[in-house]
């Protein structure tokens, strides 16, 4: 793979300090983040509780979406299901040529980026402005958003100075983030006035009431919904709660993992259409049911898109969220889309160092790190992996499943670091990038300890 | 098989065995329901709260505070209703919208409002600046409470708002007044 994980990585990683930049930014975020967990003692009762809503909600997937659907149906809007990404593409593009639109508005929805709506629909004639800040600048750039809630974290506020003097007018060499709002916030009012068709994503859907909450800071999914004549909305099968009352234990969770925000600016409730309006609600597969069948990954639907993962991940801040080259970037992304194409995310599961950081932050507490590590044997049994990977894990196995081999092993290679160093400080060997190789030690940990051992029983003693 | 039908199929094969809800009970702890503690975390976000004796002292308080105001809007007022039949996208003219709230969240500073209140539900999003008039007795802890007393819902379309529309999507560099209004302020009733 000429353009897997590792090769897109390091080419990000070409610019040293643009790197540290990045790595800095989304641990500020991950700060944010703590110091609102910390100031609700509540914190775990209330993941333990976001945990176990969702595992009901897999429990009872089915009755839930038909109650979900009923619901909606009463309420006056039209439910549309979608079994692939394909058929969600050619169900919203139906809408808006029934409706005569050639552009619209839309907010922030990673399902519709999974889906690659846009290119299609620009395929058909229709063209649609992002209107989340960070999604308008991606898209400007003509790139993929790199995070799912920070889109454009990858971005310097240069680089988007001349992006608004290239396509938006503004002065040439104003990087003001204050200026380069306003001019974004002028530039898609007009939009918002003129388009008669909005997409938003969804990030609750209420079996109980067949409402949809969609959470923003800046305003744009409800100023693009209320102004236009057509609202559709976009969900995967697993945005599904139960009740209203546990959209308390959700808001309560999402933000502050997200951002690190108490709440977000707006948590709209979408019930019925307004008076004289249209409500399409796609609800959507496209491999969710599989993944829901694989016991070891299932938990994944439990995901609420808050990106705390991201944020905390050594490998996603020193990485990027493109070199994960897919719609959903870091450790969730990594298990998400294996189930998608196995063969073209083989490399995902492998962009981890297993350190667990993003199981820890998860507000709905499902096991990431365990399962990207369930993910890598599934991708070896199938044999997914690269060779060289596959031979590399099987000298691995004969070293580390015998003591004895292991012992020898690693005899053999402190005495070739220490009289050799040119033999690892090479650029052959892979861990020598970006760094110096430790010296090595003269002796093992348990030869040290075999010395050591009746000495400290002594000290313990005394 | 229709794709409803065979969703729906697969989830029933492949949803995992049944498990039951949690209990909410004592999630809300200790969390105050005062207005000190609303105060606080609005003012954290940009927000502006000022109490006042009665809604007649609104308009002139706004006005002091945004001497600019050419067209404003009380949601409530029965006698300037024409912008309820106009078409929303007129409304684009509003510098401030004063509107009801029915309760404010102390933990994290926001407010329900529903199309009850707004009218028009593009009302509070589309003006310039918002302010929202809560009683002093409608704080409440914490999202628990809210959706305890909120219940099932009464109208099309509800809202928490929680500050000025915002965004940090430039280096994270946080701006007020992205899509939605500049500024919030919430209007204390006794």
């Amino acid at each position: 793979m000429s353009n897997d994980h590792a090769t897109l990585s390091q080419r990000f990683n070409e610019n040293e300090p643009r790197v540290d930049w990045h790595n800095e930014t989304l641990w500020w975020v991950r700060a944010k983040r703590d110091r609102q967990a910390w100031s609700i003692p509540e914190w775990e009762q209330l993941r333990e509780a976001a945990s176990a809503i969702k595992r009901n909600v897999l429990g009872n997937l089915d009755s839930y979406l038909q109650e979900f659907e009923a619901q909606a149906i009463s309420n006056g809007a039209v439910v549309h299901w979608a079994a692939d990404a394909a058929e969600h593409n050619d169900i919203v593009t139906g809408i808006l040529k029934k409706h005569n639109v050639q552009r619209m508005v839309k907010s922030k929805s990673m399902l519709t980026e999974e889906c690659h709506l846009n290119p299609h629909l620009e395929a058909n004639g229709i063209e649609v402005i992002d209107t989340d800040l960070g999604e308008r600048i991606v898209q400007l750039a003509k790139e993929p958003p790199s995070h799912i809630v920070l889109p454009c974290i990858h971005k310097k506020k240069g680089e988007i100075g001349e992006l608004f003097h290239e396509h938006l007018g503004t002065p040439a060499g104003n990087a003001d983030p204050q200026f380069l709002t306003e001019a974004a916030r002028q530039h898609l009012r007009k939009e918002f006035l003129q388009s008669r068709a909005a997409i938003t994503g969804v990030n609750f859907a209420v079996a109980e009431t067949g409402e949809m909450v969609v959470c923003t800071n800046e305003g744009n999914a409800d100023m693009g919904a209320h102004l236009a004549d057509v609202h559709i909305a976009c969900m995967g099968i697993e945005k599904i709660i139960p009740q209203r009352k546990h959209l308390g234990v959700f808001l309560r969770l999402l933000a502050r993992s997200a951002t690190g925000q108490p709440i977000t600016t707006y948590s709209s409730h979408f019930r019925k259409p307004a008076a004289g309006k249209e409500l399409h609600i796609v609800i959507v597969d496209n491999g969710r049911t599989q993944q829901l069948g694989r016991e070891d990954f299932r938990n994944s639907l439990k995901c609420i898109r808050c990106a705390a993962c991201m944020n905390t991940c050594p490998v996603y801040r020193r990485s990027g969220g493109h070199s994960y080259h897919t719609a959903v970037a870091g450790p969730i992304g990594s298990i998400l889309a294996p189930n998608l194409d196995m063969k073209h995310y083989a490399d995902l599961p492998f962009a981890s160092t297993l350190c667990g950081s993003c199981t820890n932050v998860c507000p709905v507490k499902i096991d990431i790190h365990q399962q990207l590590y369930k993910w890598r044997q599934v991708l070896v049994k199938e044999g997914y992996t690269t060779a060289s990977k596959t031979a590399g894990m099987k000298v691995m196995s004969a070293v580390l499943s015998k003591p004895g081999n292991y012992k020898r092993a690693g005899k053999m290679g402190r005495w070739v670091m220490r009289a050799f160093p040119g033999m690892v400080n090479n650029r052959f060997n892979p861990w020598y990038k970006q760094r110096e190789m430790p010296v090595a030690p003269k002796q093992s940990f348990s030869e040290w300890y075999a010395e050591n051992k009746n000495e400290d029983t002594e000290n313990k003693g005394s | 098989m229709s794709s409803r039908e065979k969703i729906l199929a697969a989830v029933k094969k492949n949803q995992p065995e049944e498990t039951g809800l949690p209990s909410l009970d004592g999630l809300s702890g200790a969390m105050p329901a005062t207005l000190e503690a609303f105060r606080k975390v609005l003012e954290g976000l940009g927000g502006v709260l000022c109490e006042v004796g009665n809604k007649s002292e609104v308009l002139p308080l706004l006005r002091e505070r945004y001497p600019d105001l050419k067209r404003v809007i009380v949601a409530e007022d029965a006698d300037q209703q024409d912008w309820v039949h106009e078409d929303p996208h007129a409304l684009e003219d509003v510098d401030m919208a004063v509107v009801n709230g029915q309760w404010g969240i102390a933990e994290n500073g926001s407010v329900w409002v529903t199309e009850q209140e707004i009218k028009i539900r593009v009302l509070p999003f589309i003006c310039q600046h918002l302010a929202i008039i809560l009683s002093r007795g409608n704080i409440l802890a914490t999202m628990h409470e809210a959706y305890e007393r909120i219940g099932a819902p009464q109208s099309g379309f509800g809202v928490f708002i929680a500050g000025p529309s915002k965004t940090a999507d430039i280096e994270q560099s946080l701006v007020l007044g992205a899509h939605g209004a500049r500024s919030l302020t919430v209007l204390i009733l006794p």
